[in-house]
């Protein structure tokens, strides 16, 4: 409990730090801020700009403008977007289950794959697999994802035609009623199987691009953190005790194996949501990463400020919780 | 191993190149990663001599011309060319330049600047050590792509901006590393004999110190390397980075995009020139990693 509350503690600093690296993003530009935003529109009066300068609370003294900035995040008020005029919340809301949708089918891909073949790798050390699926690895975390992409829809979407390239269903599929927002579970609810199939066909190509760094990185840490723990004592009194091989590596070594790998993946989350952006363009995926490209391309600061702090609070937030599980995992973190 | 790690530690940049070859070359990929990295400098360097086309100039003439191996492909073009008739092989050669600068000149900065306040923090400890590592924690907490699309969304985009971005969070990797490493360090012998014979404390930090941990910080920055040149791409794919008609191999690969259905090589192959590199320079940054660290060896 102890350490619990001290760990709490600790990211108090980096969540302060956090907003003033979002709130300074705006106050970096060059030249004025509101001008900046205004570039495309053509030729507007001071009178105009000064107005929106006020509204924003532009005229305050910068110490002023930045507690306010944080008064507001914690009241919940993110802000308004420029471009479409409603609350960055809201946008953010209606956007965020696409994307939670797509890190998770990523997240479940890399680890379906990762898992075993690090397994299989560490098990069979030096073996051809062993080699093959470490050289795999390699390619996957030195490929662009973005190209990635481009080359699963030109081989399964251009050539071959068996999955779409993009969207998140059809256009001659009826949605399923909003509940939750993911439509693989929203469909199951409808019982509407049709949707289902369309829904889990346009993600596959898009979970698969966004997995396939992160699954050769889980592959890596689970076949070194599996050699650690196969030369240990207890494996070897599992085995004299005359257990099954497979019980062996799975219940007792996988068990212990899993604790560095599911650091690295709650500490990779950053990585991930932030393949999504460029995943979410290609595939023209409607999420948080599409609205982030396109406000920043309309100069819709207080959108990109609110996602930006969003992705980092969720990257602190997958942090804490990846320390919390690791110390009921192995307790001797907390001493 | 015992002997390797002794000879580390009395004489650490002392090592000649031969010692340092004969460790790397038990690595077989880094060696084959070398090689790959060679060959792309190479060309990136004598990028204008190796091809009659100019990389950014259309050529009507031939607009759309598959790879040699394919009907209606020919060895004047190899690669072919793209929507406006650029060899593609020669804008890929350009792209390497762009590539390869981006990556060295920003980690070249970032790990300059990791190093320092890295020495800082480890050596002095307290509250300065505090305070750094604080606005590493935070750094660290922006998801990399992110944070420089924002950067160069704010700054505008172009070459020097995005170098700002990258560099913005990249220092915080190599700091770690060294402050790490200070840590470790700072109650050797040979640190308190330094002391004891009134060395100061810059002396210590950089020239008692840094010796020890540069094998380190080497491996660090060679890896990042790939990552950045990973990110560079990223940026000018989404049109952030070196403003077209310039060749980056991101800006390409967007390019390319719109023909995907019927001209796929305008995407496919600056995609293979950047898995290349990336991987060569991963390839080699183990390999430095298994010759200069055999702490860290599995």
């Amino acid at each position: 409990m102890k350490f619990f509350f001290d760990r709490m503690l600790q990211t108090i600093p980096v969540v302060l730090g956090i907003t003033l690296v979002v709130f300074s993003l705006m106050h970096l530009t060059p030249g004025d801020p509101v001008e900046t935003m205004l570039g495309s529109v053509g030729h507007i009066s001071q009178e105009d700009i000064d107005l929106i300068r006020h509204e924003l609370g532009l005229d305050q003294p910068l110490w002023k403008q930045y507690l306010g900035f944080l008064g507001g995040i914690c009241r919940g008020d993110w802000g308004m977007s420029l471009r479409y005029g409603v609350p960055v919340k809201e946008l953010i809301r209606e956007r965020l289950p696409a994307t939670l949708e797509l890190t998770l089918a990523a997240m479940l891909i890399s680890l379906m794959i990762a898992i075993p073949a690090g397994v299989i790798s560490a098990v069979h050390r030096y073996s051809l697999v062993d080699q093959a699926s470490t050289l795999v690895s390699l390619i996957g975390v030195s490929l662009p994802d973005f190209w990635l992409g481009l080359v699963l829809i030109l081989i399964f979407s251009v050539g071959l035609g068996w999955l779409p390239g993009g969207l998140r269903l059809g256009f001659e599929i009826a949605w399923p009623p909003t509940t939750t927002g993911l439509l693989l579970v929203d469909s199951l609810l409808a019982w509407n199987w049709e949707a289902f199939w369309a829904a889990m066909s346009h993600l596959l190509l898009p979970a698969l691009a966004l997995g396939a760094p992160l699954a050769a990185l889980t592959m890596r840490i689970t076949r070194s953190s599996m050699l650690d723990v196969i030369q240990q004592d207890y494996i070897t009194f599992a085995r004299a005790k005359g257990l099954r091989e497979m019980v062996v590596i799975i219940k007792h070594a996988l068990h212990n194996a899993l604790i560095p790998t599911i650091t690295v993946i709650a500490l990779n989350m950053g990585t991930l949501l932030g393949g999504n952006m460029i995943i979410e363009r290609i595939f023209s995926w409607p999420g948080l990463g599409q609205l982030v490209v396109d406000s920043i391309r309309t100069y819709d600061y207080p959108v990109v400020q609110g996602a930006v702090l969003l992705y980092a609070l969720t990257y602190v937030g997958m942090n804490l919780a990846a320390d919390l599980v690791y110390t009921r995992l192995d307790p001797r973190v907390a001493l | 191993m015992e002997l390797e790690q002794a000879w580390y530690h009395i004489s650490p940049m002392g090592a000649t190149l031969r010692d340092f070859w004969r460790l790397y070359r038990k690595n077989r990929l880094a060696v084959w990663g070398l090689a790959v990295i060679v060959i792309m400098v190479i060309a990136a360097i004598f990028a204008p001599y190796l091809t009659p086309y100019h990389p950014e100039k259309p050529d009507f003439t031939a607009l759309r011309r598959p790879p040699a191996w394919m009907p209606g492909g020919s060895l004047a073009h190899p690669l072919g060319t793209d929507h406006l008739g650029r060899d593609m092989f020669t804008r890929i050669i350009h792209g390497g330049r762009i590539s390869l600068t981006v990556g060295l000149v920003v980690i070249f900065f970032a790990t300059s600047l990791g190093i320092i306040l890295g020495l800082i923090s480890g050596y002095y400890g307290g509250r300065i050590d505090a305070i750094i590592q604080r606005i590493v924690d935070t750094l660290l907490a922006f998801p990399y792509l992110i944070l420089a699309t924002a950067l160069v969304a704010v700054l505008g985009p172009g070459l020097q901006n995005m170098l700002v971005a990258l560099a913005y969070k990249e220092w915080i990797y190599p700091c770690r590393v060294v402050r790490s490493e200070v840590l470790a360090a700072k109650n050797k012998e040979y640190v308190e004999a330094a002391r004891a014979a009134g060395a100061g404390d810059l002396h210590i930090m950089f020239r008692e110190i840094l010796p020890n941990v540069f094998g380190s910080v080497i491996v660090v920055a060679t890896l990042r390397v790939a990552w950045v040149i990973l990110m560079e791409a990223s940026l000018s794919f989404l049109g952030l980075g070196v403003e077209p008609p310039a060749p980056a191999w991101g800006t390409i690969i967007s390019e390319g995009r719109r023909f995907i259905n019927t001209q796929w090589w305008i995407s496919t192959f600056p995609g293979i020139a950047i898995l290349l590199t990336v991987l060569g320079i991963n390839l080699v940054g183990e390999g430095l990693r298994d010759a200069l660290d055999p702490r860290m060896r599995e």
